[in-house]
């Protein structure tokens, strides 16, 4: 094989591109440790002093640490409960495909995907409040419901890649459908949860639409719910609004700089199922 | 007990679980939008009386408007320049991990808040660089102009838009053999023969994807909207999904808004669908 000479214009080209996508995060950084009187010059110039006071009194504000907890109790239950039961059902659907109820349930979910969020969410609303639903264990019960039409898709497009004599196998040793699933097919499913654990990770931690019909008490909002809520109290305040904001994203873009690889690979996996 | 019984025990409570909190919600919506139910109260039936108001509503006309001119231009914008860099990001490059790491980022960023930031820019640090550069254009705010309000939301959705499909691309092209390419330069193919002769039908598939999945998204636009502009000014940048939330939770307009959200998720069905068969149609053609 041939070994190709690095193609520097087309690198030199890319880096210049990804100054579009830094820049609002240089912005928001640098704005985030200004003082309001620094707001008057030059934009694009460093802080004069890199002092925290703004995320003080950004997190006294809006109460950060308690959106923080409410975003990450959603999100941790969500993604595990997510990948528990969805896999599960996925299993069962896709050993029983050629049985016409099964297969009528896996278009059911499917045809789901096509369902614009608004059409229910009216109704939702006024369903989740009536059963004592609008809260936060109410929004990850809906979390876990809702993921089901877009990962029983791609769980069993995976799991009719396992040979069935696998199991089986597992079943003349004598183990049940129940451990069946979990012993042998729930870890060869490793690659697959990987992802769905990702992508319900970030859909669940990002969200605003649904903690924001569905939410009704302000203590329970979520971190982007809670800017939205402090939006008119920042007002011209931009440098405690970028401290807010920054101390919002800062936790999705820690978690990416060390496992950016990781996060890649498995949302492309989900994607080209 | 039996496996098919182990089955139908998985299988049951989630086709329970699914139509309680999806399908019940959505043929709630749709039976309600054949009433004149404001949210609360008594209501009675009034037939097809809202969809006909939903067709004569300039209100809900404009927001249609706005939403399609919003969906196809970053549609088009945002699977132009994913593809730009995905070719770029496939070829013999330096620091390539990094890059992609780079253009992935904004994909696992909040919307909302990318808005409010991108909501600044517009605001204070465009305007300054156009006093600066003495630029007529760039010195006033956009998202404060009726006529180019959607611009702005544009240039955030393509922003965060081109990291998801960046990646999908990239997944078609590196399928793609280096031998083709060679083969081809040897045959005297020029890069613009190579794109549309080689790279284009082997990541059509990948394509068509994008355009539907993009579309679909697009046509749903509300986060970056309510970070943004609002709305505003007016109710130029009012989408569909924005003009259902507002209308239904804050208007008293429950059954009108469900058969607006019926409509609207008909045009949905039948976009996808049209999508999908001229996409599909020119793969096989090719």
């Amino acid at each position: 094989m041939t070994r190709k000479k690095t193609n520097w214009i087309i690198t030199v080209l890319l880096m210049l591109g990804s100054l579009f996508i830094l820049f609002p995060i240089y912005l928001a950084i640098t704005i985030a440790f200004k003082t309001p009187p620094e707001m008057a010059g030059n934009l694009l110039v460093l802080p004069k002093s890199w002092s925290f006071d703004n995320f003080k009194q950004a997190i006294e504000m809006t109460n950060f640490f308690n959106a923080f907890k409410n975003s990450f109790f959603i999100t941790f239950f969500v993604v595990i409960f997510t990948v528990l039961t969805n896999s599960l059902v996925a299993y069962a659907i896709a050993r029983n495909l050629h049985k016409k109820f099964y297969k009528t349930l896996y278009f059911y979910f499917l045809s789901a995907m096509f369902i614009p969020f608004p059409i229910i969410m009216l109704p939702l609303v006024k369903q989740t409040s009536a059963w004592g639903m609008d809260n936060l264990v109410g929004l990850i019960v809906l979390y876990v419901v809702f993921n089901l039409s877009f990962n029983v898709f791609i769980y069993i497009g995976y799991i009719k890649s396992i040979p069935v004599e696998l199991e089986e196998a597992a079943i003349m040793d004598g183990a049940s459908t129940w451990g069946v699933f979990w012993k042998v097919i729930f870890p060869l499913l490793a690659p697959m949860n990987a992802t769905v654990a990702i992508i319900t990770c970030l859909g669940a931690w990002n969200d605003f639409m649904l903690p924001l019909v569905l939410l009704s008490d302000q203590g329970m909002a979520t971190l982007p719910l809670v800017q939205y809520i402090f939006q008119s109290q920042f007002s011209t305040d931009y440098n405690l609004a970028f401290a807010s904001y920054l101390m919002a994203l800062a936790p999705m873009i820690l978690v990416y700089v060390f496992a950016q690889k990781w996060i890649i690979s498995g949302v492309m996996r989900g994607s080209i199922k | 007990m039996k496996k098919n019984h182990v089955f139908m025990a998985i299988a049951l409570p989630a086709l329970a679980l699914f139509f309680i909190f999806h399908t019940y919600p959505a043929l709630q919506g749709i039976f309600y939008s054949f009433t004149d139910w404001k949210g609360y109260g008594s209501w009675n039936f009034v037939g097809v009386k809202n969809y006909l108001n939903v067709f004569k509503d300039n209100r809900a006309g404009a927001a249609y408007i706005f939403t399609f001119q919003f969906a196809i231009v970053t549609t088009i914008v945002v699977n132009i320049i994913s593809l730009l860099i995905a070719i770029g990001l496939n070829s013999k490059i330096k620091f390539r991990k990094t890059l992609r790491a780079i253009y992935f980022l904004p994909y696992i960023l909040s919307i909302l808040i990318i808005g409010f930031i991108f909501n600044f820019i517009f605001a204070h640090f465009l305007p300054q660089i156009g006093t600066v550069l003495g630029s007529e254009l760039l010195s006033k705010n956009i998202l404060g102009d009726p006529d180019l309000a959607w611009i702005g939301i544009v240039i955030v959705a393509v922003w965060q838009g081109v990291a998801f499909n960046t990646l999908l691309y990239l997944a078609g092209l590196v399928t793609i053999s280096e031998d083709l390419y060679e083969a081809a330069s040897i045959d005297g193919a020029g890069i613009w023969t190579k794109f549309w002769k080689i790279t284009f039908p082997m990541i059509a598939p990948f394509f068509t994807i994008n355009m539907v999945l993009s579309m679909k998204n697009y046509l749903m636009v509300f986060d970056q909207i309510v970070a943004m502009t609002g709305g505003g000014p007016g109710k130029s940048t009012e989408s569909i999904s924005l003009l259902i939330y507002r209308g239904g939770f804050e208007g008293g307009q429950f059954a009108y808004q469900s058969a607006n959200a019926v409509v609207y998720f008909v045009v949905i069905v039948i976009i996808s669908i049209i999508q999908l068969k001229i996409l599909n149609r020119r793969e096989v053609a090719n």
